[in-house]
């Protein structure tokens, strides 16, 4: 007597059938995002690849496709960056040690925690329209740099605060007891124990909230960041444009040297984005294992 | 032996939950006393009211009198960060830094403001030969606390506790997470350590407290039933149910 004849075969059989068609399905959805994902960027390089010179980097826009450059963008969007790190920085990780470690657990920080997370998933345009209103009007700094990085500053705010919540939660409660036992204060506790471990996690927000907001377009618009500069901002009230705005102002042109120019800028972008992506990855591999 | 701790009606409770009824207890100065009985009798808690670690747990609420070389521990007269200085504490679980073995050590006396390269030098030297784990790690102090072993750890972490001073050491179930051998250099060191440091120390483990304590608390239900010298306690117990407990009739 074979031990394997009772087997139900028909239902084992069905069962394999599910197995294999899902399969497919799911790899059929993976591959959906990255054929897009491929026919874009192939379709970039094809447009923008012989365009990529250091003109781009050296050159101010021009009505002559043959001689713009986009380095009032980069330069704009590195400016932002240079006001926009520190601050959320600051800002982000304050908060975040505030509700963790400090704030009551009652209604009011529920109430608040739930807003924070509302607010990482509001639309960039709504902020865009919060900066016009704030920024713009209400404090009368303008269409300046200094608008547009502070609007941006509120945009990515939520993300940071989020991310550093989460890295401090995930430091265990063990190691904060050790700290508190050998006489430790709470912000020795935090500044010593809690932050060194949560460190990697919280830089790893901080920078993909930064690759975010490098790619962000709604929102300067709103708060106005130029069109056509062909100078650098040299104070934090005068006007600026940024690297995505100075795509989306060459892609809507006509003509088709723009649009090839703005291919070569979008490589330029996606080469920054990757930068920082990686930078993320490398900052939490090399800490993690020290932890 | 002169009584150091002295708990007068302690009673605490944590929300609604009356966890500690009336505890009426003294600890003598330079000795070991265990705390032993059944799990959720209130022996971590009493333990952790030692250095106000209950504190931390929101809902808190002591009522009696704590007193430690006749100052009451919970009066405005101590502030808890010189408390938990002059009372250390080994946890369940080995919980090092992820630092090094050196700042693990030096982490405690850096917290009390003392900066100079040499005196912490010492300190670590000094507290790492207090807990026997010196001739282990003196070549590698700059390696990473995760990289020994969990008993190394355990060690590791008394030495940090007593790299601040303490006169009072707590170890709540110190050695319940490591193996035997482990277990065996840690019950060796209490043994060293009870003429400098008063030891406090509860335990899963009744042999434990009769091998390494000279004193031995019976908790049941949030109540100290009895305590007395370790050998009187085990070998001639005055309450049923502590002589039940000790025999294995239940726990």
């Amino acid at each position: 007597m074979n031990i394997f004849h009772d087997a139900n075969r028909k239902q084992i059989a069905n069962r394999r059938v599910k197995d294999k068609s899902l399969h497919m399905i799911f790899l059929l959805a993976t591959s959906v995002g990255i054929i897009a994902l491929t026919v874009l960027l192939v379709d970039i390089i094809i447009d923008g690849w012989s365009n990529l010179s250091p003109d781009l980097f050296t050159n101010f826009p021009s009505r002559k496709a043959e001689d713009a450059g986009m380095k009032s963008g980069l330069v704009g969007s590195m400016y932002i960056m240079l006001i926009l790190v520190p601050l959320s920085f600051i800002l982000g990780v304050g908060a975040a040690i505030y509700l963790e470690e400090y704030a009551p657990k009652n209604k009011l920080t529920r109430l608040i925690q739930l807003n924070i997370s509302t607010l990482a998933g509001v639309p960039s345009i709504v902020y865009g329209i919060l900066g016009l209103a704030l920024f713009v009007r209400m404090l009368s700094l303008q269409k300046s740099l200094i608008s547009g990085a502070l609007t941006m500053t509120l945009l990515v705010l939520p993300i940071i605060i989020v991310a550093a919540q989460e890295a401090i939660r995930a430091v265990p409660r063990s190691r904060r007891d050790a700290s508190f036992a050998l006489g430790a204060t709470k912000w020795q506790t935090v500044s010593r124990s809690v932050l060194p471990s949560s460190l990697p996690g919280i830089l790893t927000g901080v920078i993909l909230a930064a690759s975010r907001a490098i790619g962000e377009t709604a929102p300067l618009i709103i708060v106005g960041a130029s069109t056509y500069v062909a100078f650098l901002p040299k104070s934090l009230t005068d006007a600026f444009t940024a690297m995505p705005i100075q795509i989306y102002n060459w892609i809507s042109r006509p003509q088709v040297a723009f649009k090839d120019l703005g291919a070569s800028a979008i490589i330029i972008l996606l080469a920054i984005l990757i930068l920082l992506n990686i930078t993320a990855v490398i900052i939490r591999n090399k800490y993690q294992k020290n932890i | 032996m002169s009584t150091l701790i002295e708990a007068k009606d302690l009673n605490l409770f944590y929300t609604d939950f009356h966890a500690l009824k009336n505890v009426n207890l003294t600890i003598p100065e330079k000795a070991v006393t265990a705390f032993i009985g059944p799990s959720g009798c209130g022996k971590s808690t009493l333990l952790r009211t030692l250095n106000r670690m209950n504190d931390m747990i929101a809902g808190t609420r002591i009522e009696g009198k704590l007193t430690i070389s006749g100052t009451d521990i919970y009066s405005q007269e101590v502030d808890v960060e010189t408390l938990r200085k002059k009372v250390g504490m080994v946890f369940q679980q080995p919980n090092p830094f992820p630092k090094s073995i050196y700042d693990n050590i030096a982490y405690g006396p850096r917290l009390h403001g003392i900066k100079s390269k040499q005196k912490l030098d010492e300190i670590v030297e000094t507290s790492l030969k207090s807990a026997a784990l010196w001739n282990e790690v003196k070549d590698h102090l700059k390696r990473s606390a995760l990289s020994i072993s969990g008993g190394q750890q355990q060690r590791l972490c008394i030495a940090r506790a007593l790299a601040v001073n303490p006169d009072i050491l707590l170890m709540d179930e110190a050695t319940s997470a490591l193996d035997p051998i482990s277990t065996l250099k840690i019950e060796e060191l209490v043994q060293d350590l009870r003429d400098k440091y008063t030891i406090v120390m509860v335990t899963h483990n009744m042999h434990q407290a009769a091998r390494v304590s000279n004193q031995t608390v019976f908790f049941l239900n949030g109540e100290v039933v009895e305590y007395d010298d370790t050998e009187k306690l085990f070998s001639n117990p005055e309450d049923q149910r502590t002589e039940d407990y000790i025999s294995g009739r239940f726990g």
